[in-house]
């Protein structure tokens, strides 16, 4: 462990003596699975900036949390509703409070068969061998540390199984809610997500914090896509301001699988977002889209990278930001195009608004191309908002806020056009507007 | 209505508007005309409220009120209106919507109801009516792809549907079509009423055979330099700046 890592320490003491208690210890490949991890997070440590991938962002906030013993014992609250973005009836939910499933708060009636949705805590229990497949389909990821921090300590979170051809009509809603009302607490959730061949889903993730309240979230996604399987994944960070919030997305796509991803960020005072995307075989496709939203002293980072595995693949990337006060936003996009992927196709586009001058992007989009029929391309841009259209506006009549409003709203809107499911647009929108209204 | 004494603007260190006089009575059109340069947009974006300009001398009443104090949201609510020379675009935001917060936020400076989206429309059906223009416009977004005369007619729907008192077109006929010209001139005619004034920037005499000004005035480097009636308009036409060029230096 690296001298200067203080932060590791707290985790890596408290293994041994929680170990027994982490669901799945009565299965052995399951305490072997998380021994390993241990190990492996033990030798990286909390990545630093001195990690070339971690460049701009530091883990040191955390320390702030001041997590105690306890912090990784879970820490249940009493709620009595969740807080649903979709009309009740209207989708599928699952419900997870401080990290932890709820049934009671869930809605699981009517899933069509073939399709299993469930907490990989209860499943390690019930159907242990489900949950080791699908852990053991992204074993071949290395030097994540955050997701070995995970695999040692996770606990629980989505399990969504689709057999081939099956197809979820309605929207899976995956709601966290977080508080730390009753302390402070740091835990590891781990999706586990595959979808076999030809299938389709829809998730629309939320994560929610009580305003004020310290945690720490480290998530981890295995997300696995079959041969023509389409997974459209949008997602809305709006933890609360103190929190930090740490997730890993890994994503393996088959032949003509498609990809359709969407992270707006709103909250957490400290936020990362690391995607992985393996486009394995001809035809596989990705879409990464987002906004982040800052302000304050808030700090966000995005970061991609997409691997382009076999010929034919495609992924198109368009993020907004908008960057207020102090804030802070990195984006890091890392294309890697192997020798192998001729024609392929790789788009990227970061643009950021800039609200003050002490707001601050930090941007690094990084083409690595090793084949030669290849068409990529990538545009980063940060600017203020746009003074004649400002004026224009304003001349109309509208104030000086309403005018920024209606352009920031506009700039990112540029990227809400690009999420696929256009019915569940207008929810993003919404959310943006709550933010420009506060 | 408008009083403009000794208007003296800067931009960036440099003296461009240098003592504009300049009085617009209620019902009156008034042209200005002018080399390029001299400061015709200067003084309309002065008017308007565009930050950029140091007012280092003279005042703009409006209505016997100080405009220049005021935010350019607040002059509009007074009524003053600028058809741009040049129009910005704006992607992302459709004329409807922004015609709609525009119209309200007037309305509600003016202490009136705003309108729901209902009323709205009936208010754009009745205005491409009269102006002729078609309605596909509306839900695109702001001047972004449109033809320089599309963007000219974009203002002058926007006008039609502001219904300002004093409306500054700003060589809003340069490069229209015939057709187009007609638009904005019946855009403008529509607004003529004894309360109302508009003061036109052009080059040509063209604009001003559809929208008959009662005073012309020549702008040269920063100074009105001339005025006179519909005639001096056609005088300028033929015999062109020179004059006033090397009278103003
Ligand atoms: N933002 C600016 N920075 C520097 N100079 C400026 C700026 N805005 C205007 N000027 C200068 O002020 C002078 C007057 O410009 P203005 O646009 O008012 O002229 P105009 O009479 O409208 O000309 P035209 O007939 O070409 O439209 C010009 O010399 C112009 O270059
Ligand atoms: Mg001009």
């Amino acid at each position: 462990m690296k001298q200067d890592n203080v932060m590791t320490t707290p985790f890596v003491s408290q293994y041994d003596n929680l170990k027994q208690a982490l669901p799945g210890y009565s299965q052995p490949w399951m305490t072997t699975l998380r021994d390993r991890a241990m190990e492996s997070f033990t030798q990286a440590g909390l990545p630093t900036q001195r990690r070339e991938s971690w460049k701009y962002t530091n883990l040191r906030g955390l320390q702030q949390l001041e997590l105690t013993e306890r912090a990784l014992e879970p820490q249940p609250i009493s709620i009595d509703r969740a807080p649903s973005l979709l009309p009740e009836g209207t989708a599928h939910r699952v419900v997870f409070v401080n990290g932890g499933f709820r049934p009671d708060l869930s809605d699981l009636a009517g899933l069509p068969e073939g399709v299993i949705v469930g907490s990989v805590a209860d499943l390690a229990e019930r159907e242990p061998q489900r949950v080791e497949a699908l852990l053991a389909a992204h074993s071949d990821v290395e030097d994540q540390p955050l997701v070995a921090l995970n695999t040692a300590f996770m606990r629980d979170g989505l399990l969504l199984e689709l057999e081939a051809g099956r197809k979820l009509d309605r929207v899976l809603e995956v709601i966290h809610v977080n508080s730390a009302e009753n302390g402070v607490f740091a835990h590891n959730a781990r999706n586990l997500i595959s979808l076999g061949a030809g299938s389709e889903a829809t998730i629309l993730e939320h994560h929610t914090g009580l305003n004020g309240t310290a945690y720490y979230i480290n998530a981890a996604n295995d997300m696995t896509l079959a041969e023509d399987a389409t997974l459209r994944h949008y997602r809305i960070q709006a933890e609360g301001t103190n929190a930090v919030h740490t997730s890993t997305m890994n994503g393996h796509l088959s032949g003509n699988s498609f990809y359709d991803g969407y992270t707006l960020s709103i909250g957490a005072a400290l936020s990362r977002n690391e995607t992985n995307m393996k486009l394995t075989a001809a035809g596989a496709r990705c879409h990464l889209n987002g906004g982040y939203l800052m302000r304050d002293k808030q700090h966000c980072d995005t970061t991609t990278v997409v691997d382009h595995l076999s010929p034919q693949t495609s992924c198109r990337e368009v993020f907004k930001g908008v960057l207020d006060d102090r804030s802070r936003g990195v984006f890091q996009g890392r294309i890697v195009v192997h020798p192998e992927a001729q024609q392929t196709d790789g788009h990227q586009l970061n643009k950021v608004l800039l609200l003050t001058d002490t707001a601050e992007i930090n941007a690094k989009p990084e083409l690595e191309i090793y084949a030669d029929d290849v068409k990529c391309s990538h545009g980063c841009s940060a600017g203020e908002v746009d003074h004649d259209a400002l004026f224009y506006l304003r001349s109309r009549g509208l104030s000086e806020t309403s005018a920024k409003a209606l352009l920031i709203q506009a700039f990112l809107a540029e990227s809400v056009s690009e999420i696929g499911k256009e019915e569940l647009q207008d929810l993003f929108l919404e959310k943006i507007s709550d933010w420009l209204a506060i | 209505m408008l009083e403009i004494k000794n208007l003296h603007a800067d931009v960036e260190g440099k003296a461009i508007l240098r003592g504009i006089n300049l009085t617009i009575q209620p019902g009156e059109v008034h042209a200005i005309m002018g080399p390029n340069g001299s400061g015709k947009s200067t003084l309309a974006h002065v008017i308007s409220g565009r930050d950029g300009y140091d007012v280092t001398e003279g005042e703009v009443l409006y209505h016997g009120k100080n405009i220049l104090e005021m935010e350019p949201e607040e002059r509009a609510g007074e009524g003053v209106f600028l058809a741009f020379q040049y129009p910005v675009e704006i992607p992302g935001v459709t004329n409807t919507t922004f015609m709609k917060e525009a119209l309200n936020s007037i309305r509600k400076y003016r202490g009136e109801d705003e309108l729901d989206a209902m009323q709205f429309m009936k208010v754009i059906r009745e205005k491409t009516k009269q102006l002729g223009v078609s309605n596909d416009m509306l839900k695109r977004a702001v001047n972004v792809g449109f033809s320089g005369g599309e963007k000219k007619r974009n203002d002058i729907l926007q006008m039609a549907i502001l219904e300002p008192s004093l409306a500054i077109l700003d060589e809003t006929d340069s490069g229209l079509d015939i057709d187009a010209l007609k638009t904005v001139a019946d855009g403008v005619n529509l607004l003529r009423s004894p309360e109302n004034a508009t003061l036109v920037i052009t080059h040509y005499q063209r604009l001003l055979d559809y929208i008959v000004p009662d005073f012309v005035h020549v702008l040269a480097k920063g100074r009105i330099v001339k005025s006179g009636d519909k005639t001096l308009a056609q005088e300028l036409e033929k015999k062109g700046y020179a004059e006033f060029t090397d009278q103003a230096a």
